[in-house]
């Protein structure tokens, strides 16, 4: 098995952090220390510039400095169909979150928040609706007899699960007798569901430790994939 | 010493050396077990496979870094079946982080395939707003996204000559790791657009999605390194997750066994302190 070390210096700073990280599996130490701040220290430095560039510049800057540069009119232009300079709205309101810095104005600031608010739970509020809600709902009745077994078995497990589970979170009533038994099966088919999140979980992190590993063997130490 | 006692007072690290031997050892040497591609995964690969030749897709790829090792495989198997049946394919990154991991994906699955940029291909980058932007490309997708990731007037590349808005597309694929990922896209696109969608989502997300599936709102959808691996092979390749499969399975047999191991030693505990 031949090693082709990468000529890459980034390649070999990540894959030394990388290593410092897998450290903290035997136990603490200064190396993982180091890995762990210089990872926070660089993320909030990377996403404050990401910030900045992609979202304040991209989405407000320079579409307000476009509205006010003269070459498409005046900067109050609606009348063409330009309302860049509505921008300022937001971007007083953007200001405005800022307020809670100062006691005395900090009230300001829930215009913002009420906004903000108001705005995301309507959008979400319309799309769970339809989505979720009736969507799910007419997912849910579905034909008991599909005229082959397996559907058929696949059908009335679908259907016992559901109403045990629905009827697990009813509490209008002492859950003993045919509730009771119904409330344990809906128990037992949410311990499933858990289990099958539960493995769902294990794969993902499985991944990541996966995904490291491919990258010191075949990236850093440039090992063929066989 | 008895096994449950030997159990009970075992180093965790053993267990952290084992899980790691179990993961490294079949990637340097693969067992190739089989791979049976599930209903999901074959939804998700017919649902591209019957758009028509020259189709255009919306490609929405919504991760960073951290989601890379299950994102990234079925992100390029994906764009490279879409340039197999010449759709013409419209990149959008909903998470800032991963906009330029994207970028980079994505131009080299497109050299690798020669694609061309702006005609068979174009990445409009990241827009800030999660919802607020899949409710805007509803309206108007150059409006919404008016310059590529480059920087460029999106309205110059002859790909995005005809594209309004979703109504232009023929699949929407939503390869997301969380929020805002393929949850949003159903809640706000499918259902009010209609339009054809699959996803490719990380493992922790994919039981969460899974009534959408149920009712069809997801054709198709790859969970997780399984998901992306079980597609590689419908595809007849092998590729990053197909590499990695070997390792996952042998590392989730060790773990099942460490929770019947662990529910030994509990079952004994109790059994000592009940005498």
């Amino acid at each position: 098995m031949s090693l082709h070390p990468s000529p890459d210096f980034g390649v070999w700073v990540a894959a030394a952090l990388t290593l410092c990280v897998f450290s903290f599996l035997y136990r603490d130490n200064p190396l993982y220390k180091l890995a762990e701040h210089l990872f926070v220290g660089v993320s909030a430095g990377y996403y404050i510039v990401l910030n900045f560039w992609t979202v304040l510049v991209a989405n407000l800057w320079d579409p307000l400095a476009a509205a006010f540069d003269g070459r498409h009119g005046p900067p109050f232009a609606v009348s063409v169909g330009d309302y860049r300079v509505l921008l300022l709205l937001p971007a007083l309101f953007g200001v405005l979150l800022f307020a809670r810095v100062v006691p005395r104005f900090a009230w300001l600031s829930r215009w913002a928040l009420a906004l903000i608010i108001g705005v995301y739970a309507g959008l979400k509020t319309t799309g769970f609706a339809q989505s979720d809600f009736v969507a799910q709902i007419q997912g849910s009745i579905q034909p008991l007899w599909t005229g082959h077994w397996g559907t058929t078995l696949s059908a009335f497990v679908f259907t016992a699960g559901l109403l045990s589970s629905l009827l697990y979170f009813f509490y209008s009533r002492e859950q003993k007798g045919a509730l009771g038994a119904a409330s344990r099966l809906g128990a037992f088919f949410l311990m499933v569901s858990f289990g099958a999140g539960y493995g769902y979980t294990v794969m993902s992190r499985i991944s990541l430790l996966i995904g490291r590993f491919q990258f010191l063997l075949h990236d850093w130490l440039g090992m063929p994939v066989r | 010493m008895r096994l449950p006692a030997f159990l009970e007072n075992l180093d965790r690290r053993w267990i952290f050396l084992a899980t790691g031997l179990l993961v490294l050892l079949p990637l340097l040497w693969p067992l190739n077990l089989p791979l049976e591609p599930s209903p999901p995964v074959r939804g998700y690969h017919d649902a591209i496979a019957a758009l028509p030749p020259g189709s255009r897709v919306l490609m929405s790829c919504d991760y960073d870094p951290a989601m890379r090792p299950e994102l990234e495989p079925m992100t390029r198997t994906t764009l490279r079946q879409l340039f197999e049946k010449r759709c013409k394919v419209v990149v959008v990154a909903l998470y800032q982080g991963g906009a330029l991991l994207v970028d980079q994906i994505v131009n080299d699955v497109a050299r690798q395939r020669r694609q061309r940029y702006g005609v068979d291909y174009i990445n409009l980058g990241y827009k800030a707003g999660n919802e607020a932007v899949l409710v805007l490309m509803g309206q108007s997708i150059p409006g919404t996204f008016p310059r590529d990731q480059n920087g460029a007037d999106v309205r110059s590349f002859p790909i995005m000559r005809d594209v309004r808005n979703y109504a232009s597309f023929a699949l929407i694929v939503s390869i997301s790791g969380g929020y805002p990922g393929t949850r949003e896209y159903v809640q706000q696109v499918q259902g009010r657009f209609h339009i054809p969608l699959v996803a490719g989502v990380t493992a922790v997300t994919a039981p969460t999605l899974y009534p959408y599936l149920q009712t069809g709102q997801l054709l198709g959808m790859l969970g997780g390194m399984a998901g992306a691996a079980e597609y590689e092979d419908l595809r007849l390749e092998r590729g990053q997750a197909s590499h990695g499969m070997d390792a996952q399975s042998l590392a989730h047999v060790f773990i099942a066994l460490c929770i019947l191991m662990g529910n030994v030693v509990q079952w004994e505990r109790r059994r000592r302190e009940a005498s």
